[in-house]
């Protein structure tokens, strides 16, 4: 690696006058799972690396008077995967956690870094877009604006922060009553790859109907995709697993992937109707209390209550 | 020369101080200023785990992790998993079930699993797998590091109801 200088700040304001002195020239540093490798692979440069481990505010999991929860950027994924508040309340959320690498890359990794990551399969993406998070960015002068999740990233490897700001933390609102989630990953082996397509769902049933959906898709265009006309489609629905294969159907038609080695892309399109169905499906059945693990569902032999 | 910065740290359990630059790896400190060679650099990427050391009692590849970010943390490496006298169970139980072959992969794991084991006395198969999916081995097919992983946990449970039998 290149020579570069190194802080540890203890308050967001510090990092921030930290970040403007340094013009352009600083790197942010969480768990480091992407830029200290593309620091010693000569992909990025710093002349200073800030590390924000040692903010508070952002290293902290709380729960607002509102009933929100707020999520430091630099939280690791093992501790929100970890957990009982956000387990219960953003099924999404926690399962995207759990897959999105090794026990040793969950234990440094960050929800801040994958955002700010910004690539177009970051699997916590899908499931943020899907609890309705805001990014919390904290500007060089104290100010602070909030961003929608579906439209931090702007391409691959590209977001809305400007010099000198810093994602900060995450604002999630509470789940409306009646609620569940979950996120699905396609990829070709069990565990430890890169999702070829992630949804993440986020579902509310009340007297048999649907009152709240959110769908988020990952890798099927250049930055993570919210589907928003088929969430809408589903309000006012009687759950079913047709009315969750239409939803299916309809995103589909927002998804524009790319051929890679990963995929072709209209195996993508293909799989983005599976997961928006499946991942609904274990949505609802979470919701009438089922415990569900996508890692072990088998989806053959069937039997359920839909 | 560039500016090294000084790092007071908990390793193995001793208090202990060095040297290094920002841009330096924990796991360049280790082997290479402090002589702990039992950490390996496989990848040096994050993908391998064989530089798995625990961090605040959490495994983390060291490869990933710069040596300045440790200040007043606690590091153990595999040096620290044996007290003076025997092996940790996990060490013996590699050795009697023949866990490793080149070695190369065989300090992380043992990190590794010492961390799960540490955290959840008795995981299922599928549970050690999970846990150990960020080491790579590429000789022994994993299913004898499952198998000692196993055979440990029965040991050190067996131990500690010893243990707790005594006290009562
Ligand atoms: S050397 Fe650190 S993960 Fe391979
Ligand atoms: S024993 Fe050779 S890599 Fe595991």
């Amino acid at each position: 690696m290149t020579e570069f200088e190194y802080a540890a700040p203890t308050s967001v304001a510090e990092a921030a006058r930290l970040l403007s002195q340094a013009k352009g020239r600083a790197k942010i540093l969480a768990g480091g799972t992407d830029l200290l490798v593309q620091l010693r692979e000569g992909l990025r440069h710093a002349d200073l690396v800030v590390d924000v481990k040692r903010i508070p505010s952002m290293t902290e999991i709380r729960q607002e008077s509102s009933g929100s929860w707020r999520i430091g950027a630099a939280t690791p994924c093992q501790q929100i995967e970890n957990h009982p508040g956000i387990r219960s309340s953003y099924p999404a959320l926690a399962d995207a956690v759990r897959i999105i690498g090794g026990w040793q890359i969950k234990n440094r990794a960050t929800l801040g870094g994958n955002l700010c990551t910004s690539s177009p399969a970051g699997d916590s993406l899908p499931a943020l877009i899907a609890s309705h998070a805001e990014g919390i960015i904290a500007g060089e002068d104290g100010s602070t604006r909030r961003v929608p999740m579906e439209s931090f990233c702007t391409g691959p490897g590209k977001n809305v922060l400007q010099d000198g700001e810093l994602l900060e933390a995450f604002v999630l609102p509470a789940p409306p009553a009646g609620s569940s989630g979950a996120y699905l990953r396609f990829i070709p082996r069990h565990e430890m790859d890169i999702a070829v397509v992630g949804c993440g769902a986020m579902l509310a049933v009340t007297n048999g109907k649907i009152t709240a959906a959110r769908i988020g898709l990952g890798a099927v265009a250049p930055t993570p995709l919210f589907a928003e006309q088929a969430s809408q489609g589903l309000l006012g629905q009687v759950p079913s697993r047709d009315i969750f294969a239409q939803a299916g159907e309809q995103s589909r038609a927002i998804a524009r992937p790319i051929s890679d080695m990963r995929s072709p892309a209209d195996y993508r399109t293909h799989l983005v109707g599976v997961l928006v169905k499946r991942s609904l499906e274990i949505a609802f059945r979470r919701i009438q209390g089922e415990s569900i693990d996508p890692l072990h569902h088998s989806w053959t032999a069937e039997s359920s209550s839909l | 020369m560039a500016k090294k910065t000084h790092v007071t740290t908990t390793l193995n359990g001793q208090p202990t101080e060095f040297l290094c630059e920002a841009r330096q790896s924990l796991l360049e400190v280790l082997r290479d200023t402090l002589h702990l060679t039992g950490a390996k650099e496989g990848c040096n990427n994050g993908n391998c785990g064989a530089c798995t050391v625990l961090l605040d009692g959490t495994p983390v590849v060291s490869c990933l992790v710069l040596g300045v970010e440790v200040e007043g943390k606690s590091v153990t490496t595999v040096e620290g998993l044996a007290d003076a006298s025997e092996l940790h169970p996990l060490q013996q139980c590699f050795l009697e079930d023949a866990a490793l072959q080149c070695g190369i992969c065989t300090p992380g794991f043992l990190v590794a699993a010492k961390a799960l084991l540490d955290e959840n006395p008795c995981p299922t198969e599928a549970e050690i797998r999970f846990a150990l999916a960020g080491n790579i081995c590429r000789c022994t097919g994993y299913d004898k590091i499952i198998r000692a992983v196993q055979h440990a946990a029965e040991r050190l449970t067996l131990r500690d109801g010893i243990l707790l039998a005594k006290q009562k």
